[in-house]
């Protein structure tokens, strides 16, 4: 026999023990870790880099030399990369799970496209690179330019806007530039519905237009017969949302098209959802004249933690002679910049610059990479694939959620719900609050502003059946408990790193800046 | 002294040629916790449906009309320290604005207590 193991006796099966509120030394719950800010650990004697000591220089900034510390944080290069590591863990992401959020931020981002982005050819060049050197980079912003006109059945695009409302603006200014041009300086009225996004009426404000409410029927849709009644010489143009924020298809949209260029407008389209139509409707045949394409979210360039939006703003051949500079252009075999120097008499009405160069290179690629990796047959399926994923939902909840425009058809591509039918006290909040508890990040809530106590759930095409099968079974039981009065709802999250949070309190009193100890009380 | 009420949901006080405005009960507890008021400044001249002051919830902002013409004399400055003011006491210390009515038969077209009543029972 060999020595005898001296360890000493090990269970290895668990005992039997009640789960209780156990606090711990640290404040940490197993993996679940609590994480200070970074101002307040470690010690500003403390560097990641160890340097010489700095020989003493006389002053040349005549008394205005700083007096007191300067307050950075001091971690040494293990401790940054942990304290970050553990935020992180507190975060959610689309790279952990679904995203219902019905926002920009929550589909997939294929990793083919960051490696196109990261070649050095497209990743190493500098905008004010002589053309000559960067003749493959213009041409993907020539390529993916043609794709989107294509998509869009439009006549010219603008792809240096930097996102969304960024493109509303362009949009706007164009057709701000055309009515110029024809002397209707009087045209100062753009309608918009009442269930547009909020940046619609802020563009139109800041670019000089007042705004005026068209009203929703029923179902959801843009009243026609109100829109046509308020047309006239003061008007401007419409800014629609298609598909809307109520999740629907605008389907008079040719019908209002003919009205608003009857009475003498323009018709903006908000393109945030296009991802719902690609390849199956062209919005350049329902008359739109200008209209907005998230890079950042039908061709799933990240945006969400931080990425850069990109909204690129097709042109109608009313709007196009008014598009900003810089554009690119083939000429023979080589591409250059039209630019203030060369628009000359072929782009002499375009409104100007927006921005100091082309756009988002970075987003380009990946936008480009993801179209051209899908085909044209893989696009059509991208909207077939979100349109079915969001019904799929809604048809999954009506039985235990208000939908309120269930009854009128199909949804596109998010699902939208109610807090009609929850009991007194009980809210569309506390549904989002449990869903925390179940892993989710909660849906867009309260959003349309149309809809009592909205819920707006957007899937997306990313989704297999399985996740969608595991988060619709979340969200009933969370749905279910709150119909059925379960207080527990009421104090949900209750497995989050933080408990619900006094929103009111935060709003009334915001403290946005971290302040040390000393100075918080001095402040009291 | 009358009290006068709008569709949307706006209070009006009248004495004399002086009105003193603010939102319903019924609003503030559409709109939750109020987090942050915009008052209008002294002296400004509103037109009847005018936005005339901004109310911020933790839901939503909603712009306030001048339910009636006039020229403003006062907005509650309570209302930008203590936004919590709406919710407690809308109808009361929770006022927005007084002004000087431009036109008293403006508020003809308005309700009374129990036309409001009736009016949002039905919402």
């Amino acid at each position: 026999m060999s020595t005898i193991n001296q360890s000493g006796w090990r269970p290895t099966t668990p005992q039997a023990g009640e789960a209780s509120d156990i606090s711990t030394f640290t404040g940490n719950r197993a993996l679940m870790l609590e994480e200070a800010l970074i101002f307040e650990i470690g010690s500003s004697e403390t560097t990641g880099v160890d340097f010489g000591d700095v020989p003493a220089a006389p002053s040349r900034l005549g008394g205005l030399e700083r007096s007191a510390e300067i307050g950075l944080p001091g971690l040494s290069e293990p401790e940054t990369v942990r304290h970050y590591t553990r935020l992180s863990r507190q975060n959610y992401a689309i790279d952990l799970g679904l995203f219902p959020l019905g926002s920009c931020t929550m589909k997939h981002n294929p990793r083919l496209n960051e490696r196109m982005a990261r070649l050095p050819g497209f990743a190493d060049i500098h905008p004010l690179a002589p053309v000559d050197t960067v003749q493959g980079a213009l041409e993907v912003i020539d390529q993916l330019a043609h794709w989107l006109i294509t998509l869009t059945g439009m006549q010219a695009v603008a792809m240096s806007p930097k996102a969304g409302a960024h493109g509303e603006l362009c949009g706007i200014l164009a057709i701000r530039s055309a009515l110029d041009a024809q002397g209707q300086q009087d045209r100062k009225i753009l309608l918009v519905p009442t269930s547009a996004h909020g940046t619609n009426p802020a563009t139109a404000a800041f670019a000089g237009f007042s705004v005026e409410d068209i009203p929703a029927t029923e179902d959801g849709r843009v009243d026609l017969e109100a829109l046509k009644a308020r047309l006239g010489p003061d008007i401007a143009g419409v800014m629609i949302t298609n598909p809307n924020t109520c999740g629907l298809f605008e389907r008079d949209m040719k019908a209002i098209s003919d009205a608003v260029h009857a009475a003498g407008g323009y018709v903006y389209c908000d393109g945030a959802n296009f991802n719902a139509i690609v390849g199956r409707v062209r919005p350049g045949d329902l008359g739109v004249d200008a209209m907005h394409i998230n890079l950042h979210k039908t061709f799933s360039t990240p945006h969400g933690g931080g990425g850069p939006g990109s909204g690129p703003v097709v042109l109608s051949a009313a709007l196009a002679p008014y598009a900003p500079l810089p554009f690119v252009e083939k000429d023979g075999d080589k591409f250059h910049l039209v630019e203030e120097e060369t628009a000359g008499e072929h782009h002499a009405g375009t409104f100007g610059r927006m921005t100091a160069f082309n756009g988002q290179m970075g987003m380009f690629t990946r936008a480009l990479t993801y179209i051209l990796s899908h085909g044209a047959d893989g696009l059509r399926q991208v909207a077939e694939d979100s349109v079915l994923n969001a019904n799929y939902i809604l048809r999954s909840m009506t039985d235990v959620l208000d939908a309120p425009f269930a009854k009128y058809g199909p949804c596109m591509h998010e699902a939208i719900f109610s807090d009609k039918g929850l009991p007194e006290g009980l809210s569309t909040i506390d549904i989002a609050k449990g869903l925390i508890d179940e892993g989710y990040h909660p849906m867009t809530v309260y959003f349309p502003l149309v809809v009592h106590g909205a819920m707006l759930v957007e899937p997306t095409e990313t989704e297999s059946k399985a996740t969608l099968d595991q988060f619709i079974g979340a969200f009933r039981s969370v749905a279910a408990r709150a119909k059925n009065g379960d207080p527990t709802i009421k104090t949900a999250p209750h497995f989050a790193p933080r408990r619900r949070l006094d929103e009111t309190l935060a709003a009334r009193k915001p403290v946005l800046a971290w302040k040390a100890p000393a100075q918080a009380e001095a402040a009291e | 002294m009358s009290r006068y009420f709008t569709e949307d949901h706006e209070w009006i006080d009248v004495d004399g040629d002086t009105a003193t405005v603010g939102i319903t009960e019924y609003a503030q507890s559409q709109l939750g916790d109020i987090v942050f008021v915009e008052v209008p400044e002294e002296g400004k001249e509103v037109a009847k449906g005018d936005d005339a002051a901004v109310v911020e919830s933790v839901k939503a902002a909603s712009d306030v009309y001048a339910p009636v013409s006039g020229t403003v004399i006062e907005g509650n400055e309570a209302l930008a320290d203590n936004p919590a003011l709406v919710n407690e006491d809308p109808e009361g210390e929770g006022w927005f604005f007084k002004l000087t009515l431009a036109d008293t038969s403006e508020l003809d077209s308005l309700m009374n207590d129990s036309a409001y009543q009736d009016y949002v029972s039905k919402l």
